[in-house]
């Protein structure tokens, strides 16, 4: 008798369901690698993880044993567009975010903040547009053929300016008024209150804020497909075009079949462990950053 | 001394930083603001993009959208519901929650290869505008899912605390009081979910496909409007004025759809501290 009652019982139903479906959510990273791991299967079968460095350069066919299936060049392609975007956005990215808390009359860093959330929205594909039509000629006219490097990490830069400076916006926000107060009680100026004070206390965050701004570069597609150039190379100089993992799944994956289809979501599997080993960095960071708020 | 020098770097920096935006911006609006009109808007695509309107592109991503927000929507409102009354000490709530932190980090192109996976192959659907919206319905789960928990987070305890003293059954609390409370937090959850997912080109390039005709069900291919964009910037010579365009008409609706979701947010946040 009990047991039938609490079978229908709505709220038992509705527990149920409910963990089913955050079950579920929590299950689809799971489903992703899988499925990736599936199609990768039958390349990384017949050609193993040591090809992937050790073969003469990306020149994939239909059968493993046709192609060369080395990812050298691609990842440094994807590493030096994120690198130069990051070298260019993290610093402006920690003043903007200095310049909204300590400089700016409050309207005016307001009005700023309004700014970078908008700017986060814009599509990549729109930064890749401006990237092509406007920055890829002017880079060509001083140094072709314009679509590079260069041309990557200022387009890149740009998009992931908002994230590391919003994010190390909230950090400086959540330094407790306590700890600027006694800054201002000690005598210390301004400028010293912002660099020795409140930036140390919010470390954790803004390395986070440069972490996932470093994933959102490797992981951007559609920009870097349209400004890098796409030649598949290691670069020698900032002006020489690349081409990045991401960029490369999106244009081979349109005529890939076989083994080189395969390949590609192997490619896609590398790209995913390497975000997921930095977000988790990330995490880890800002665990330990707030366990310290916590107890300090 | 000090602190001139340290406003004139940060003003500087800001300056850069408001200079780069105001010239992305003012190229896309000097550009694509004269070829604008409802024309353009409703008329199909002529000429590979060159000439005719975005009518068709327009609405194969809204479909994209609904199909996208009538997937996510629910099982992101039941995990956020989880979540919200999880204790974070237990592993099942400490599981979810970093699982979707790291789902949220994935690049969207991945999602595009597992999209074309599963739903184009596994699943028979193709290129077609339901492969496209379940796509981007993985992707937007996470985003989703944080906001609304913060919405349901943001309900006091008083309020469940009440209910289960009147004597209510957990799912009768749930539907009329927790989520009436918590509604303008799962609007903030949409709208930034709509944000998105309207941002999106990579995960779709495999999976809704190119075809820019006006979609006759949702197993056609369609074309979203950042696709398009893509399409008319790459691969059409002498698309790039109607590129122009259709970013301008991309930025617009994004601009309005994240305003919205920045102040339905921050009214959420004034209006949780007031009470206190």
């Amino acid at each position: 008798m009990p047991a039938s009652a609490s079978r229908l019982d709505p709220d038992r139903l509705l527990t149920g369901g409910l963990r089913l479906c955050a079950a579920f959510s929590a299950a689809l990273l799971i489903l992703v690698v899988i499925f990736l791991l599936l199609q990768a299967g039958p390349v990384l079968d017949a050609i193993g993880p040591w090809r992937l460095f050790a073969d003469d350069g990306w020149f994939p066919a239909d059968t493993a044993a046709a192609g060369q299936f080395s990812i050298v060049a691609l990842l440094a392609g994807s590493g030096a567009v994120a690198f130069g975007a990051t070298v260019l956005a993290a610093p402006l990215a920690i003043a903007s975010a200095v310049f909204c808390r300590f400089v700016a009359p409050p309207r005016i860093g307001q009005l700023f903040r309004r700014m970078l959330e908008v700017l986060a929205g814009v599509p990549s594909v729109v930064f890749g547009f401006w990237g092509l039509v406007v920055l890829v000629p002017l880079i060509n006219r001083w140094q072709p053929p314009g679509a590079s490097v260069l041309a990557g990490a200022l387009v890149l830069g740009l998009m992931i300016l908002p994230t590391i400076a919003l994010l190390a916006d909230s950090a400086l926000r959540s330094v407790p008024r306590a700890t600027l107060s006694a800054a201002a009680a000690l005598g210390l100026s301004r400028w010293r209150t912002a660099l020795q004070v409140a930036l140390p206390a919010a470390r954790g965050g803004v390395v986070t804020g440069i972490i996932l701004g470093v994933a959102r570069a490797i992981g951007e597609t559609m920009a870097v497909l349209m400004v890098c150039g796409n030649v598949v190379q290691v670069p020698a100089s900032v002006f020489e075009p690349v081409r990045t993992l991401t960029a490369n799944i999106a244009l081979e994956m349109a005529y890939a079949y076989g083994d080189h289809r395969s390949a590609l979501f192997l490619t896609g599997l590398v790209l995913t462990l390497l975000v997921i080993a930095l977000v988790l960095v990330a995490e880890l960071g800002r665990g330990a950053n707030a366990r310290r708020t916590a107890h300090g | 001394m000090g602190d001139r020098l340290l406003a004139g770097v940060c003003w500087l920096a800001a300056g850069i930083v408001a200079g780069g935006f105001a010239w992305l911006l003012g190229d896309i609006v000097m550009n694509g603001l004269g070829q604008i009109n409802l024309m353009y808007l409703l008329m199909p695509v002529a000429d590979a993009g060159r000439a005719g309107g975005i009518g068709p592109v327009i609405v194969s991503t809204s479909l994209i959208l609904v199909v996208c927000l009538s997937v996510s929507l629910p099982l992101g409102l039941a995990t956020a519901i989880v979540l919200s009354e999880a204790d974070d000490e237990r592993w099942f709530g400490r599981l979810v929650r970093r699982s979707l932190d790291v789902l949220a980090g994935v690049p969207s192109i991945v999602f595009g290869l597992f999209g074309y996976a599963v739903f184009g192959l596994a699943l028979g659907l193709g290129f077609s505008i339901l492969s496209g919206g379940l796509t981007l319905a993985c992707m937007v789960l996470p985003i989703l899912i944080r906001s609304i928990e913060q919405g349901l987070r943001a309900v006091p305890i008083d309020i469940r605390h009440a209910a289960a003293a009147l004597g209510m059954q957990r799912w009768r609390t749930l539907v009329a009081v927790l989520l009436p409370a918590a509604a303008p937090g799962v609007l903030v959850g949409v709208v930034l979910g709509i944000g998105r997912a309207a941002a999106e080109t990579a995960a779709l390039l495999f999976t809704s496909g190119y075809v820019a005709r006006m979609p006759d069900s949702l197993l056609d291919s369609g074309r979203s409007l950042s696709v398009h964009i893509f399409d008319l910037a790459l691969n059409v010579a002498g698309g790039e004025p109607r590129a122009y365009a259709a970013a301008l008409v991309l930025i617009v609706a994004l601009a309005v759809v994240n305003l919205t979701a920045i102040s339905l947010s921050e009214r959420l946040l004034s209006s949780r501290i007031n009470p206190a």
